[in-house]
């Protein structure tokens, strides 16, 4: 069983905080293909087409009957651990700061051999499951954890290298004036998220729900608007040193397109706060947390971009909005390509319509505020960097995946024509 | 319809000879180039010739990079009518060794030089496993960055589980051969080592010790493939090849690696050389583990799999012993100067059964097994090969 | 001596002094807040073009940005449906002459004080004018309630039916326009007209009555307590906006 991790203690002045080290980033292009399925928290190995063997490491051909045919597909993820190490030496500085390190060689019960990470609680030659993650480069990697749950587990120590427990560490809502927000602050709570920080946007609006949010365990409301550089500066020369994870619940959605809104009015406020906004966020608190991503048990671990799946692809009665997305989803990406050093996750979480004020005439599924929080809170527990919340982002980025410009014609089709 | 399993032809009229080594450094700012260079230096000089006269050049080496056995031509001067460029790592000499000899016997080449060497600068191991393989970059190397060591740890943790292999088993055979190399002075290891001092070895990545890793370092290895007459006309010492194997990437669907490629092709190597197992005199393995070793005993037909650990128990492992294996200290004493390491039992081999092995020299040695072992891909070593060669007692031809 | 060689030296000797009717722009000042599917007013933003840096080595600015009601700001005619077809009814065209006149403050924060929804009416103007003497033609009017020194959430005083805030009825502007003639009507509330003022008849009959008339107005004016009840000029240009409804301004006042 692990020992379950302490709260940290308080942060030593004197001592120059930890800076981070990476284990192996270089992938073949082929081999990246797992790393977007880790992303997302599926396990899967390449499949052939045209015999059906199953392959690993990554290849570009059939090694059975060299068909060019291989996919990345889901796989039952049970297997044997047949040899194990405990890696005590390492040539990588990332590995040598965190030895010892266990690794071993798992049968799949798919009928692959794998190389992979070792939870501590597998028992020498006993059974495990597989999950495939993304570890601190960004990279696809599998762990081999216990068949059945154990206690503490989520505090194995290699096992946290690749989640990012909200568990000790400090979480900044950056909205708390919506319910989206406020579900957060109440999950980030419950998962044992050492303080909340909670942005609060015009203090001199008040909101329902503002005392049940500030009734919340470890929540602290802080001045914050997205809209606004200085109010994002101070605020994070305040508490940006001390922000472990940063969830942007700041949205501005509005219905409407091009020419049923005449000006760029409302296009701006939806720029100011999904783009510029969350460009004043990472310009404010990247930095501090790019430092801190080895910064001990609450280190810098996560950034989650809230995204509405019409980031994808457009929506046009939600046109505008959606093309904000769309600016906010590229920005998430060179975010992620400027955050690469430092092991710190950024997290895109697409949703479909959520259940608010602007989504209140349009049919289910939506998307409740809690089921939001539960599903971001699973994911920074589980490590995951992309997910899809509800059946409507499920669905279209799916079609994404299978053909972009087939679900560009399917959401731009002229209904009844 | 053709006949698909036709009888290979035996290495008539070819003989290798003129054993080179040069001593390892743990570190040294010289590049690859200097070490082949140097090599084929005392190669030539050794044999009696004029650079010209090598027309035929093999090269391996991890550590040559941006250049290739091409590049070295020029760089030395060679302009040889048949060119090969070997990245077998620890199987290069034993493929060296028969490729050149199938050169020379067809007339593609008469004189045909040998060489591998590596540099070893103070970052260049880390460099070389962070970029060894694509499959090592995409599926290894990202799990602890143990490098080989890790990679062994798991075939040694599984050989020991499924054989009953103990350390002090692995222990013996690493103890043997440092005994054997305090007697070759170019063994970077010279310390007395005992049993016990390899089992209380600090651990490097279990069930891997301190006393089962190789120690990279710089050096180099040649030697020449000839025309036996030519060898003859020059009056060199030579050494006769009875056989030779090579197999790549055997046995895929073992879920882990617990027999080498020599296991699939040992008949034929036996029944080629004409002679049985216990007619050796002396075994130099691949030894950048000893379960590698262990395995090698195995799968070249001395012992049946699973026996190695009796085997080793059984048996002298010294010059002097019953059975002299590795007599020059392997890598695992001499140090293992990267594709150089896949020359070294071959190397030895040759002044082995050409009477210059000075204070290693196993007495009467007139027949000897030399393996090759190479390129841990990604889980599992792919290469592998092996020659049974035997001393030119008349100074004939083979 | 002439008025203004004359005024001149009164304000040089401290006989004529300046008062600041204005609120810093500041990101967080409140601003008006309509239901959130309306356009809703610009909050003043500031981003940093250089600052003795590499964008700008010897020298320091900001681009700002902000809606023409943002702030202590001055609302043209053309404002409101009830201004939009008159004459010069827009910041630009309106005749400088009247950013500069005088000014009757009406002193309602004893009044605000006990109510917030309080509303100024024409008994109360007239009680005033018992005292002070009837509003002059052209005058500018403000209506002081001491709102000014309240900040934050208290400020707006939103509720969920909401802002509740001072402000006159329909009948005391339309007394004010109508039967005094003033030139315009200022508050120290983010508008002329009430929190409640949609509730009233017409809806926001500050708005709809004034600028239907080609009056003026004022609103976020601060420090009104530092005015007398008459006797005071007041300085209120905006910018030269094109077409512009209305600016924020720097809001002056010469006080004896």
């Amino acid at each position: 069983m692990t020992d379950p991790i302490r709260k940290p203690g308080r942060k030593n002045p004197q001592i120059r905080t930890v800076q981070p080290t990476l284990p192996p980033a270089f992938r073949s292009r082929k081999a990246l293909g797992f790393t977007v399925a880790a992303a997302e928290g599926r396990f899967c190995l390449q499949r052939c087409d045209d015999c059906g063997k199953l392959t690993y490491p990554a290849r570009e051909a059939c090694p059975a009957c060299l068909s060019m045919n291989l996919h990345w597909q889901d796989v039952d993820p049970a297997g044997q651990l047949i040899a194990e190490t405990t890696i005590r030496t390492s040539t990588n500085s990332y590995f040598r700061e965190r030895m010892p390190w266990r690794s071993g060689t798992v049968m799949l019960d798919a009928g692959v051999s794998v190389l992979a990470h070792i939870h501590g609680d597998v028992a020498p030659q006993g059974r495990v499951r597989m999950i495939a993650r993304t570890d601190k480069s960004g990279k696809g990697v599998m762990m081999a954890l216990p068949e059945e749950d154990v206690e503490n587990m989520a505090d194995d120590k290699q096992l946290r290298e690749l989640t990012c427990d909200p568990k000790h560490r400090r979480v900044l809502i950056t909205d708390g004036r919506t319910e989206v927000g406020q579900a957060l602050a109440k999950a980030m709570s419950g998962a044992g998220a050492g303080i909340v920080f909670v942005g609060l946007a015009e203090q001199w609006r008040g909101f329902a729900g503002q005392a049940a949010l500030e009734a919340i365990a470890n929540v602290e409301i802080v001045p914050l608007d997205v809209t606004n550089t200085t109010s994002v500066q101070e605020c994070a020369g305040e508490i940006g040193g001390k922000v472990d994870i940063l969830i942007n619940t700041a949205q501005h959605t509005r219905p409407g397109g091009i020419m049923g809104r005449r000006d760029v009015v409302t296009s701006r406020d939806e720029m100011e706060v999904n783009y510029f906004g969350l460009m004043r966020l990472m310009q404010g608190f990247g930095p501090g947390m790019r430092a801190r991503g080895a910064d001990g048990v609450n280190s810098a671990c996560a950034w989650v971009n809230l995204l509405s799946v019409y980031a994808l692809s457009n929506k046009p009665d939600f046109g505008s909005t959606s093309a904000s997305q769309a600016a906010a989803l590229s920005l998430a990406q060179c975010f992620r390509a400027e955050m690469a050093g430092s092991g710190v996750k950024v997290v895109n979480a697409y949703h479909g319509p959520l259940e608010d004020e602007w989504h209140q005439p349009l049919p289910p599924p939506k998307v409740s505020p809690n089921r939001l929080a539960r599903e971001v809170r699973g994911a920074l527990q589980q490590g995951l960097e992309d997910i899809a919340i509800g059946e409507v982002a499920l669905d279209v980025r799916m079609r994404w995946k299978e053909d972009a410009g087939v679900l560009e014609k399917e959401l731009t089709q002229i209904e009844g024509m | 319809m053709a006949d698909w399993d036709i009888k290979r032809q035996g290495y008539d009229g070819v003989v290798a000879a003129v054993p080179i080594s040069i001593p390892y450094q743990r570190f040294t700012p010289d590049p690859a180039h200097w070490w082949l260079a140097r090599a084929l230096g005392d190669l030539v000089r050794g044999a009696g010739l004029r650079p010209s006269d090598i027309d035929g050049f093999t090269v391996s080496s991890f550590t040559l990079f941006p250049d290739t056995a091409v590049g070295l031509t020029q760089h030395l001067g060679l302009t040889p009518r048949w060119l090969d460029h070997i990245p077998m790592g620890g199987a290069s000499g034993v493929v060296a060794l028969r490729r050149a000899a199938r050169a020379v016997q067809a007339g593609d080449a008469s004189i045909v030089a040998c060489v591998a060497g590596d540099a070893s600068h103070v970052d260049s191991f880390r460099t070389m496993l962070s970029s060894f393989s694509r499959f090592a970059q995409d599926a290894s190397y990202p799990y602890g960055s143990g490098g080989p060591n890790a990679s062994f740890a798991l075939l040694t943790d599984h050989y020991m589980r499924k054989y009953g292999a103990t350390r002090a088993d692995f222990g013996k055979i690493a103890v043997a051969q440092r005994a054997n190399a305090r007697r070759y002075p170019s063994a970077l290891m010279q310390r007395e080592l005992s049993l016990q001092q390899y089992l209380d070895a600090r651990p490097i990545s279990d069930p891997i010790h301190l006393f089962d890793c190789v120690m990279p370092c710089a050096g180099a290895e040649a030697f020449l493939v000839m025309r036996a007459d030519i060898a003859a006309d020059l009056g060199l010492k030579t050494v006769n090849i009875l056989s030779t194997i090579e197999r790549h990437n055997a046995y895929p669907n073992d879920p882990i690696q617990d027999r080498g490629g020599w296991a699939m092709d040992k008949d034929e190597l036996w029944d080629m050389a004409g002679i049985v197992p216990e007619q050796v005199d002396f075994l130099q393995t691949y030894d950048d583990y000893p379960v590698i070793s262990m395995m090698q005993f195995e799968d070249l037909g001395f012992c049946a799999k699973g026996e190695g650990p009796a085997f080793v128990r059984e048996r002298d492992l010294e010059i002097t012993g019953s059975f002299p294996h590795n007599t020059s200290g392997g890598q695992l004493s001499v140090g293992q100067a990267g594709a150089a390491g896949g020359f070294l039992g071959l190397v030895e081999a040759l002044r082995q059964l050409t009477g210059t092995a000075d204070g290693t020299q196993v007495k009467d040695a007139s027949y000897g097994v030399v393996s090759g072992f190479g390129m841990i891909n990604y889980d599992r070593g792919v290469c592998s090969g092996a020659a049974v060669l035997a001393a030119n007692v008349t100074g004939d031809t083979g | 001596m002439s008025a203004l060689a004359h005024l001149a030296a009164s304000l040089a000797t401290g006989a004529v002094k300046t008062v600041d009717l204005t609120h810093t722009l500041d990101p967080d000042f409140p601003v008006m807040i309509l239901p959130p599917e309306f356009g809703q007013c610009a909050r003043f933003r500031v981003e940093e073009v250089s600052r003795y840096d590499e964008r700008g080595p010897g020298w320091y600015w900001r681009n700002f940005s902000c809606g023409e009601h943002t702030g202590t700001h001055f609302d043209a005619p053309i404002h409101w449906i009830s201004g939009r077809d008159l004459p010069n009814a827009t910041v630009d065209a309106i005749p400088t002459s009247a950013f500069v006149g005088p000014v009757c403050v009406l002193d309602c924060s004893a009044e605000a004080a006990e109510d917030e929804d309080y509303l100024l009416d024409v008994e109360a103007i007239k009680a005033w004018e018992a005292t002070h003497g009837e509003i002059p033609a052209g005058a500018w009017v403000l209506m002081r309630t001491d709102w000014s020194k309240k900040s934050g959430a208290e400020y707006l005083n939103m509720r969920e039916d909401g802002a509740h805030t001072p402000g006159p009825t329909s009948e005391a502007i339309r007394f004010l326009v109508e039967t005094r003639e003033i030139l315009g009507f200022g508050t120290e509330t983010v508008g002329t007209d009430a929190g409640q003022g949609a509730h009233l008849s017409p809806p926001y009959p500050a708005h709809y009555i004034l600028h239907g008339a080609g009056k003026l107005g004022l609103q976020c004016l601060a420090n009104l307590d530092q005015l007398p009840a008459t006797g005071a000029i007041l300085i209120c240009p905006p910018l030269k906006i094109k077409h512009g409804s209305g600016s924020p301004l720097r809001v002056l006042a010469l006080v004896e």
